[in-house]
């Protein structure tokens, strides 16, 4: 059953001329954990905010948990929890006086839903004397995420949560993540780190207000349209300027130690021939394999089309 | 011959008892993207700011740009370039006007400003541009800015603090290409990042875990060392071990 539900949903701002959000529909369902992966200014945010019932769609319809983000915006509130982007609980508060603020904000409090929230909770316990403002990047992460859970919502919206967080932390915080999916909490959650894609249920892939993939994260791997390859020889800048003057070429572009390389049509010889091309441009130690595409490999080639 | 650029040895930064940065000793090369990792709180950005002349060492040696950081951190500044996702440009400044403020910072004549302002415009195509306030263009653009203008005055090495945060992949991939560019110039890139996967578009990492250099030498090389297919893998099995951390 959907948790939520989208209808082609449309924001704009700034009298109309920016469009922000451009005919959005997709459900999330009941306990699952969706990813929404895209840039910044791609309409993350515009999205969660609707959703949260802090601001209005132009068109379309909504639902969270069944209400009507418009008309029952109050029964929404009470049973979701959202932790924004910018960190946004009180600066001049401590960590305990925070979550006992939000735990009475929401008529509940922190002894009753301590269970959920123990295991997050006991990695800032030592500091609960010490003012949020005071805390570092990863701590005032999991007090915000602590806060939002504090009354047991039946949603959970995290807006890029891990961004600007090491890759240690951030996958404590997907290990927390999938914890809490356990608990049967519905999460929608935004990156714009593509290798998080893979932690997810599902997946929406969204650039420029406008979602360009929705599905499994297997699913959308499996859609890529070309077999990919990754080439390299000993001058990687070289490499790509010639490769982007080859007549076949889709698609080629920086990742990693190789280049990735996609062909406008295939055959048996389209290997050769750009080795041929290369040998013939000067390159040296040239290497090539097939590959498998990535999520970011994959948003990339949706891009272009 | 292979020309040194920065050369550390058992570079220390102690505040009170507190070793940020623990005898650090590592060396870079002319033309060398080098990938300078660590989770938070290793120290990093210490190491950073003493490189790059902003703060005087504790103890040990280092060398950039064939000048020495305790003795010479002034013309250190003239020698590198600067750019991080948080500040780089003047968002209340066109595009052009910041151009020619950070030429005259770096003391590039009005000349050598008009010349290399055109250079740069043709470049990254901003013909249309070059009039509107930073504010009101892309973040990827904005970051394509950041670096030209922090290798307008054609420094040994320019640091890249996180440079890349927030843009889409295919404008993430044109801000690499960007690198290679300037370092095919000759230009030492030295870049942090938490972007794991970009780890590997660097010639050679290093990975500092409490302060320490805790392992250094190319993507290939580190994965092969620790058994691990990614260099995401390779960062997990040393920082997890981490004492010191920010969380």
């Amino acid at each position: 059953m959907p948790d939520i539900t989208l209808d082609h949903i449309s924001k704009t701002y700034n009298k109309n001329t920016l469009l922000a959000l451009d005919d959005i529909s997709f459900d999330v369902k009941k306990g699952e954990l969706f990813g929404l992966i895209g840039p910044d200014g791609a309409g993350k945010t515009s999205l969660f905010r609707i959703l949260t019932t802090l601001l209005l769609p132009d068109k379309g319809f909504a639902t969270v948990s069944g209400f009507d983000v418009v008309k029952n915006y109050k029964s929404i509130r009470g049973i979701i929890g959202y932790m924004p982007g910018k960190f946004s609980l009180y600066q001049d508060l401590t960590v305990e006086e925070n979550l006992n603020f939000f735990a009475t904000v929401f008529k509940t409090t922190v002894e009753k839903n301590h269970d959920l929230i123990r295991d997050i909770y006991v990695q800032i316990e030592p500091f609960k004397k010490r003012r949020a403002g005071q805390l570092s990047g990863g701590m005032k992460q999991k007090l915000a995420l602590c806060c939002a859970l504090i009354h047991k919502p039946e949603v959970l919206f995290l807006d890029e949560p891990t961004t600007g967080v090491d890759a240690v932390s951030r996958r404590e915080f997907w290990e927390m993540l999938k914890s809490l999916q356990k608990e049967n909490i519905t999460i929608l959650v935004s990156t714009a780190y593509m290798d998080e894609a893979t932690l997810c249920d599902r997946i929406g892939l969204i650039q420029s207000g406008k979602m360009l993939s929705v599905d499994t994260p297997e699913n959308v791997l499996k859609a890529y349209p070309e077999n990919l390859f990754a080439i390299k020889s000993k001058n990687v800048h070289k490499l790509l300027t010639d490769l982007r003057n080859f007549e076949n070429t889709l698609q080629c572009y920086a990742s990693g130690e190789y280049l990735h390389l996609s062909f406008k049509t295939e055959n048996e010889n389209s290997q050769n021939e750009v080795v041929v091309f290369l040998k013939e441009k000067g390159h040296d130690e040239i290497e090539m394999k097939m590959c498998k595409p990535s999520i970011e490999d994959c948003f990339i080639r949706l891009l272009a089309s | 011959m292979i020309e040194t650029v920065i050369k550390t040895e058992n570079l220390t930064k102690r505040f009170g008892d507190f070793v940020a940065v623990d005898a650090i000793s590592f060396e870079v090369y002319r033309g060398e993207i080098f990938g300078f990792l660590g989770a938070n709180g290793a120290g990093k950005t210490t190491a950073m700011r003493m490189l790059s002349g902003l703060s005087k060492p504790t103890s040990g040696k280092a060398i950039v740009a064939g000048l020495d950081v305790f003795t010479q951190p002034e013309e250190i500044k003239k020698n590198i370039g600067y750019m991080s996702q948080r500040f780089s440009l003047y968002e209340d400044l066109t595009v052009i006007e910041n151009i020619k403020f950070f030429g005259g910072i770096y003391g590039l004549s009005d000349k050598q400003i008009k010349q290399k302002s055109d250079e740069l415009i043709e470049q990254l195509q901003f013909q249309n541009e070059i009039k509107k306030l930073v504010h009101d263009i892309p973040l990827g653009w904005k970051q394509k800015l950041a670096l030209s203008v922090a290798i307008l005055h054609e420094p040994k090495v320019v640091f890249l603090d996180e440079p890349t945060g927030g843009v889409d992949p295919a404008t993430r991939k044109q801000f690499w290409e960007m690198i290679y560019q300037t370092a095919d110039k000759g230009i030492t890139v030295f870049v942090t990042t938490h972007y794991l996967d970009e780890a590997e578009y660097c010639n050679r990492i290093s990975i500092m875990v409490d302060g320490r250099i805790d392992a250094l030498g190319t993507p290939r090389e580190l994965k092969e060392k620790f058994s691990a297919t990614s260099m995401d893998e390779v960062f997990y099995k040393l920082a997890r071990g981490a004492k010191r951390s920010d969380n």
